[in-house]
């Protein structure tokens, strides 16, 4: 039997993998990407905190975040589209401007 | 029945994890990084099995690596692949990326250490048949008003992508 804490420092490991993915990338849908590793750690603690005391709060609460996380989705990536047909770049670097 | 050798799963399953966790914060193209995104998304569902919890592990494999990746990758498919590869894809921040993350590991570590004693090294195990009845009945019973506002906000996303992918508003 695996202890939680196994499943916490793994969880941590992926929330940090995310951060330093977030921050050094510069492509808007890479950064979209390690903002899915961070909601897919933070599901991992919430399962987990579950199976440790037996109650399904934790499995209810992770169907939120999915729910949360298809609609980011969905709303983000038609706004990279639009951003990517008016500037012609995802790098975010260059996109600075709220009009052009 | 007893669970044979589940640490060994566990290793491998998180050895892919993340790998695969690496390779989509490291790769230049971003079709490689939705691969191994898959990647990472199938081995938290194979560890959501050895948490005995079915239904997320089958909400993750449908909406996650079914859903959410495809639409990525559907985004990839209508930008300008070539011209994007030609940019640079990391930025100088670097430095700045590895402190935040040492930092943030080094504060998971002093939780983990100080927080240990609370932590009960066996846990009870779940009944395994149950799991799909028990959640819906807790997403219609005890959580029925978020439920309600969470197929608003889906509603919501739906108007507001179509809207914003249009061409002209």
């Amino acid at each position: 039997m695996v202890p939680i804490s196994y499943y916490l420092v793994l969880s941590a490991i992926l929330f940090s993998l995310g951060v330093v993915g977030f921050l050094i990338k510069r492509n808007l849908i890479t950064l979209f990407m390690s903002i899915e590793l961070m909601l897919n750690a933070v599901n991992l603690a919430f399962v987990a905190f579950a199976w440790q005391w037996k109650s399904l709060n934790g499995q209810v609460f992770v169907f939120f975040v999915m729910v949360v996380a298809a609609a980011e989705a969905a709303v983000g990536l038609a706004i990279i589209i639009a951003v990517f047909r008016t500037r012609e770049t995802l790098n975010v670097d260059r996109v600075n401007l709220l009009k052009l | 029945m007893d669970p044979v050798a589940t640490p060994y799963f566990f290793y491998g399953l998180s050895a892919v994890a993340v790998l695969s966790a690496v390779g989509v914060i490291m790769r230049r193209n971003p079709v490689h990084s939705a691969i191994a995104l898959i990647f990472t998304l199938l081995s938290l569902a194979g560890l959501y099995l050895m948490l005995y919890a079915p239904f997320v592990a089958g909400v993750q494999i449908i909406l996650y690596v079914g859903g959410i990746v495809v639409l990525f990758l559907f985004v990839i498919m209508l930008i300008n692949i070539e011209r994007m590869q030609r940019e640079y894809q990391f930025n100088k921040q670097w430095l700045v990326g590895l402190l935040a993350a040492a930092a943030l590991g080094a504060l998971f570590v002093a939780v983990y250490v100080k927080g240990q004693s609370i932590f009960p090294q066996h846990a009870v195990r779940f009944p395994e048949q149950l799991n799909t009845q028990q959640v819906g009945k807790m997403l219609y019973v005890d959580y029925l008003l978020p439920f309600e506002i969470a197929s608003l906000l889906l509603l919501v996303a739906i108007v507001g992508a179509v809207v914003m992918a249009k061409k002209r508003i």
